[in-house]
């Protein structure tokens, strides 16, 4: 665990660093109240009301979360085979192939249900 | 520590005194704040080179200042914190997209494990501290920092900057994917997960020319991961105005401003370390100058190296046009990702022959031979493949009404603008050239 | 947190008793309830983006956890996975429907009783098990048992099989997302720049 120690030393002197500045920012800046500031910006004109709810999104990015979970999920079972890969032989070989061609039908059959299209 | 007795280099690390410590992790960010306050001005100048402008030249000499003008010139302008927003996450936002920025830089080795320097009589590492799992910390501390961003975005309540905090977000992840896989391979040739590790593997052979597919996979991903032209979509002015940054003004636009370029010159020095013998001096260097790689001089390489892929960065932009979103995704998900993952299988195949003690024709033939007849087996299936028909045609689409949401939206495509009324018809030429106006416009 | 640091390293087997806590003890039962607690808030805020973003401060809790008993690996896959991915799609699934600056009193389905008998149930059940299962035994913290490479052979001489089911688990999700997503569209593009299609009613300003 002392190998830790250095990361918490970093993050605390950057943690002050950003706490520090966004709480000078507002202490040094000028404050002058102009209803129109406070407005959420839209190239100048008058705000597009909300819908209700807030508006929604196209379901494209829940997928590649979801894409994203699966790749991911695979990423943390390929380190530690590479790490130990010549320990592990062809043996383990095989077993990572079996692995990544099974993600890899999930992936093929997400492109062909168009579910990598961005268009 | 137990943990790290089962390494070598590895043994090295969490032994130094507090105010070595302390030394070092100050050492740390004031080079990532250092480097990036010149990396600023250093890109506007390069820029308008290429531009055949001049660039910054009135802050200090060279404009050297002008990163610490504009410092200075946020500072002092107003902390707006839009009327729409989420008070608590929207001041939370730029602090969580800094601090994790800084902290993955934490296990960057500048020199060799061997405590080869003294430091106020203390010898020790040139590294602030290793783990042994030190690039899966990188990719952790990579993807807490997205929340920095989904979460300016959304708490700005604002159109503009959730648009492109979800964009950049999705952007991110698509090409996190991308550069894990291109890790995986240089940990089958490494056996290790640790900086020091990785660099002391490279001993004969950088691993960019041991693994140039990773590395080139590597350097595309990063570039993409950081939101940096010609992937900087996120930010893409002429659609989405700033981005997931649109609301914030003064230190707190710095920050993220701030955590943009640290995390270029963290994942610059990830390349270094991983594909560009970190530390190592340059092949001609390193043949006839032994003390090259010892001592204080490490930390020159790995100093150089940083700014080349840097200034790689800003070159890169002043090329390159921006991507659409569909290329862009379509790079990261349809190219990327399956050039890496057959290119792991190779390598893994490869390796794990040769450890079998085939001899290299017949790894070759082992190896090549599959991946030849896949080849020419898709090559043969996109030749036969029937072309997919013409769709019948579409039927006329109906009367676009671009006041039907209760104010007025621009057309999609495929849809035309009803009709301007005309007052009355002036001269021929006149009209002839409103109509073509109208027309490019419509289209 | 030097003391923290110091413990870690001298967990003597002598130290053996529960009235003499270690520094790394204190500290994990200090981030056990600091998890305990950020659960709690997770699930009774009316604000939607805050409920998940309170699961990050658990689940990020749970990889500290980890990392105190020394499982570096898995505690590091914890943030990779759970906070880099797994609430990121949560994120992206209240934006996909909504997700309101403020609080959303409609965001309560009514199941309050339910779903608390249910979680004491489980939490109970949980408990009883690891009381059971580990109730003298010590474990050494000191080996190297957490590293990533004996993570890797364990994974990968004895639980193969596992390890293959989870790759058909998961290509099942996939699937199962797509059906999800693509229920009616079959085949159909998505109209470019759906973005904004829900523009009947607007708010009141």
């Amino acid at each position: 665990m002392n190998a830790y120690a250095p990361i918490l030393v970093l993050g605390a002197i950057a943690a002050a660093f950003a706490v520090g500045s966004v709480v000078m920012a507002s202490l040094t800046g000028p404050k002058r109240y102009n209803r129109a500031k406070l407005e959420a910006y839209e190239c100048g004109i008058e705000p597009t009301p909300q819908p209700v709810g807030g508006g929604r999104f196209p379901i494209k990015y829940y997928l590649t979360a979801m894409l994203f979970i699966v790749f991911d999920i695979e990423i943390v079972f390929l380190y530690p085979w590479a790490v130990s890969f010549d320990a592990l032989g062809i043996f383990g070989l095989v077993e990572m192939l079996l692995f990544i061609a099974t993600v890899f039908v999930a992936y093929a059959y997400v492109w062909r249900r168009g579910g990598l299209e961005w268009d | 520590m137990h943990l790290a007795a089962a390494y070598d280099t590895l043994a090295f690390f969490g032994r130094d005194p507090w105010w070595l410590v302390l030394l070092k992790a100050v050492f740390c960010f004031a080079f990532l704040v250092l480097t990036v306050l010149i990396a600023i001005v250093w890109e506007r100048k390069v820029v308008a080179w290429m531009q055949l402008r001049i660039g910054p030249n009135r802050h200090g000499p060279w404009g050297l200042l002008q990163s610490l003008a504009d410092g200075v010139k946020l500072a002092l302008k107003e902390d707006l914190v839009v009327k729409g927003a989420d008070k608590a996450v929207y001041i939370l936002a730029p602090i969580v997209a800094a601090i994790p920025a800084f902290m993955s830089f934490a296990v960057i080795p500048f020199g060799p494990a061997g405590n080869e320097v003294s430091i106020f009589g203390t010898r020790t590492p040139l590294q602030l501290t290793d783990l042994p799992i030190a690039l899966l910390y990188i990719l952790a501390t990579a993807s807490v920092g997205i929340y920095g961003i989904v979460l300016a975005g959304w708490s700005s309540g604002s159109t503009y900057p959730l648009l492109g905090g979800i964009r950049s977000s999705a952007q991110m992840i698509s090409y996190e994917i991308a550069m894990g896989l291109s890790f995986a391979a240089v940990f089958i040739y490494s056996g290790s997960m640790s900086t020091s590790e990785i660099v002391a593997s490279q001993q004969p052979t950088w691993f960019a020319v041991l693994l140039p597919v990773s590395f080139i996979v590597y350097i595309v991903a990063m570039v993409g991961e950081t939101n940096r032209a010609p992937f900087d979509l996120p930010e893409a002015e002429g659609e989405l105005v700033g981005g997931f940054n649109t609301e914030y003004s003064s230190l707190k636009f710095a920050m993220f401003m701030l955590a943009e370029y640290v995390n270029m010159v963290t994942v610059s020095a990830v390349a270094s370390t991983l594909f560009l013998g970190g530390w190592r001096a340059p092949w001609p260097i390193s043949t006839f100058w032994e003390g090259a790689n010892h001592g204080w001089w490490p930390m020159l390489w790995i100093v150089l190296k940083i700014q080349l892929l840097l200034f790689f960065f800003i070159w890169l932009r002043g090329t390159l046009p921006r991507l659409r979103y569909d290329q862009f995704m379509k790079l990261g998900w349809k190219v990327l990702i399956p050039v890496s993952l057959v290119w792991l299988v190779m390598v893994s195949a490869v390796r794990a022959l040769r450890n079998e003690g085939y001899d290299f024709t017949k790894v070759l033939l082992y190896v090549g031979a599959p991946l030849a007849a896949v080849l020419l087996v898709a090559l043969i299936a996109d030749v036969v493949r029937k072309k997919p028909e013409e769709p019948p045609a579409a039927a006329p689409p109906a009367a676009f009404d671009p006041m039907a949401g209760g104010y007025p939206v621009p057309p999609l495509p495929g849809q035309e603008l009803p009709p301007v009324p005309r007052r009355r018809r002036r001269t021929p030429q006149l009209q002839d050239a409103l109509n073509g106006a109208d027309h490019s416009e419509g289209s | 947190m030097s003391t923290l640091l110091a413990a870690a390293g001298s967990l003597e087997p002598a130290a053996r008793s529960y009235l003499s806590p270690t520094g790394q003890e204190i500290v994990f039962l200090l981030v056990g309830v600091l998890v305990l607690g950020a659960a709690v808030v997770s699930v009774t805020t009316r604000q939607l983006v805050h409920a998940a973003l309170w699961l990050v401060v658990a689940l990020g809790g749970l990889a500290v956890e980890f990392l105190l008993l020394t499982a570096e690996f898995v505690a590091w896959v914890q943030v990779l996975v759970y906070l880099g991915s797994v609430v990121v799609l949560v994120l992206f699934g209240l934006m996909l429907t909504r997700a309101p600056i403020g609080r959303s009193p409609d965001a309560d389905s009514g199941n309050r009783p339910a779903a608390l008998a249910v979680g004491a149930a489980s939490a109970a059940t949980l408990v009883t098990l690891v009381v059971d299962a580990f109730r003298s035994s010590w474990i050494d913290l000191s080996g190297p048992a957490g590293t990533t490479r004996l993570t890797g052979e364990f994974l990968f001489s004895h639980w193969v099989l596992p390890f293959e089911a989870l790759s058909v688990l998961l290509l099942a999700a996939l699937v199962g997302a797509i059906v999800l997503s693509r229920a009616k569209g079959d085949g159909t593009k998505p109209r470019p720049g759906n973005l904004r299609t829900v523009l009947t009613k607007t708010k009141e300003r």
